[in-house]
């Protein structure tokens, strides 16, 4: 399984659940697109309407630190975005992210390289194998601990309620 | 390379040889606790199609957090609780009265060395203290293992806290993570994996070594771990005849960071309002009255914390004005208690002897603050509001000998 999509840096560490999905919005019944178009408002107000399918992020450390808000991952998802490469991220950003089916992928040499490489990186691909565990800007390719088999069935069920539902039949 | 104690829990497990860092596994549990909130997570089971839970033998639910109910919803999510019990035929199931689910747990055996326990609780990392995986899940997902026997984990990496020297006369096991938590800091070990080891932790009984894996919590960690011994062994001699195989880490484990602490430096501390790392030495505190002193909960409510206040409130008069509330962890502590002439001790002192439950801890019920008051607690959470009111000016934690000594003062003093 292979993806190609648009790289978004966003160069820096900490980068938390509230400037990724606004406090504000956390107790509004919004709808998909609703939530997609508040994507990032707060870091990067022009991301939600440049924002295409299949694009991925790459940031720094400790992404999606702050409130275990769920949207902060589902608003992403749903603004089309593949999967975040991150340095490191918060604990419970990673596990919503796992079970929204939505990629966290791990890897500090990605993050440091694209973050140095910003300039030319800029407006460029990015190909992911969550199940090799690589990624490559172009020839530059990094590992990291690929996701198991198992773990992909959350990705291929749509995540852990829809997991759970298939399971029990 | 060889295994941490989470890397080697976690294989063993899932079922795999081994484990490292960052892989994700899909783990089965030896035990899953829940208590007043099996009734949300019975919801989600239902919604989520479940019809059987997995197996009944693993599921352990105890009514704690709102016992006896002081409300008519509280009392009616107890009856739907019940009645799932039956249903299912849940065998783990007990009653309100009988305890804090992180004291019943270990009291009836089903804490082994070497076993991960899943809990719906954000301190199921107590279970640490017994040289198992004590990790803290959500409520979708505990619904999800009720229905599947298993859900995902990523291996943490591993702190080493090297507990060193001697403690000090008058100073307890919660003084030490109190210290500890204020020098690691709240989010210190966020995703991590914690091991105590050191001579001081070998030479803790298991109360101050649930006392210290509880407070793990407060730094964030996924579980806190503290290598099986004969202290272990003889506690689990008390309570179950079933079989185990401890898990140790390897001379050769790989630590993300070592932290050396030296206990011999150590006084009584506090941790002030409103984060739990907001630690100073009591004697640098300041002159701090109080309304309200908390003796009890999941962390410090034993019967060797009870001993601890009562020796210090023996034959003395709590200060006029100030509410001592005990409400000691289980049942089985407070016949202990009973037993050994300590509640006796403790009502003559003037305090008031609750139900053995988690009482004000959550702030639910049971002894809430009114605005204004301060509270020195033996509890291990002093978030603004914690205690059931946004207006309090402070929630206090310290250990139970510096409890009782605060509760004698009417401010906060330890005892020694
Ligand atoms: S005593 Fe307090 S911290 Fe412990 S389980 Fe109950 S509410 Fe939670």
């Amino acid at each position: 399984m292979q993806f190609r999509g648009r790289i978004w840096i966003l160069d820096e560490d900490d980068i938390n659940t509230d400037v990724i999905y606004p406090g504000k919005y956390t107790y509004e019944l919004f709808s998909e697109e609703e939530m997609a178009s508040h994507a990032l408002e707060d870091f990067d107000s022009s991301f939600a309407e440049n924002v295409r399918e299949g694009d991925m992020i790459v940031a720094g450390g400790n992404f999606g630190c702050g409130s275990s808000r769920e949207q902060a991952v589902t608003c992403l998802k749903y603004a089309g975005v593949k999967a975040v490469i991150a340095a490191s991220f918060a604990r419970i950003y990673y596990r919503n992210a796992i079970n929204q089916a939505f990629y966290p992928i791990e890897c500090p040499d990605a993050s440091r390289y694209a973050r140095e490489h910003a300039k030319e990186l800029e407006k460029s691909e990015i190909s992911l194998n969550p199940q090799n565990g690589t990624v490559a800007f172009g020839e530059k390719v990094f590992n990291f601990s690929p996701l198991t088999d198992k773990a992909l069935e959350i990705f291929d069920a749509g995540g852990l309620v829809a997991y759970t539902k298939k399971k029990i039949g | 390379m060889g295994s941490t104690m989470i890397e080697e829990i976690l294989a063993r497990s899932s079922g795999g040889e081994s484990a490292s860092v960052g892989d994700i596994l899909f783990v089965r549990p030896h035990r899953i606790l829940s208590h007043d909130n099996s009734a949300a997570i019975l919801g989600i089971f239902k919604k989520l199609g479940g019809k059987k839970v997995w197996d009944q033998d693993r599921i352990f639910i105890a009514l704690d957090h709102a016992v006896p109910p002081p409300d008519a919803k509280k009392a009616k999510s107890h009856t739907m609780i019940r009645e799932f019990v039956r249903e299912q035929g849940i065998r783990y199931f007990y009653e309100g009265g009988t305890g804090i689910c992180h004291q019943v747990l270990p009291e009836h055996g089903h804490v082994l060395p070497g076993v991960v326990i899943f809990g719906s609780d954000s301190h199921t990392t107590t279970h640490g203290a017994f040289g198992a995986a004590g990790i803290p899940i959500g409520r979708t997902e505990t619904a999800s293992v009720w229905a599947l026997g298993e859900t995902w984990l990523r291996v943490p990496p591993t702190i080493k806290i090297e507990l060193n020297g001697e403690m000090l006369e008058g100073v307890t096991p919660k003084d030490i993570i109190l210290y500890v938590i204020g020098n690691i800091t709240a989010d210190g070990a966020t995703y991590r994996a914690v091991e105590f080891h050191g001579p001081v932790t070998s030479k803790m009984d298991m109360s101050g070594r649930m006392t210290i894996c509880n407070m793990a919590a407060e730094m964030g960690a996924k579980a806190a771990m503290i290598p099986f011994d004969s202290t272990t062994g003889e506690w689990l001699e008390k309570v179950t005849d079933a079989e185990y195989q401890p898990v140790l880490p390897d001379d050769n484990a790989e630590y993300e960071r070592v932290l050396a602490i030296d206990c011999s430096e150590i006084t009584p501390q506090v941790a002030r309002p409103h984060k739990v790392d907001n630690v100073v030495p009591v004697s640098e505190l300041g002159e701090t009255r109080i309304d309200v002193a908390l003796l009890g909960t999941c962390t410090n409510g034993r019967i060797e914390d009870l001993r601890q206040a009562a020796a210090v409130l023996e034959g003395k008069k709590i200060s006029e004005g100030v509410r001592l509330l005990v409400y000691p962890a289980s049942k089985r502590v407070l016949k202990e208690a009973v037993d050994e002439g300590i509640i006796s001790i403790l009502l003559e002192s003037g305090a008031q002897v609750a139900i053995p439950a988690c009482g004000p801890c959550l702030g639910a019920y049971g002894g809430v603050l009114a605005p204004g008051e301060n509270c020195v607690s033996t509890a291990n959470r002093n978030f603004k509001g914690r205690m059931g009111c946004k207006e309090d000016t402070g929630i206090y934690l310290a250990s139970p000998a510096t409890v009782a000594a605060s509760a004698l003062e009417g401010k906060i003093v330890s005892y020694f």
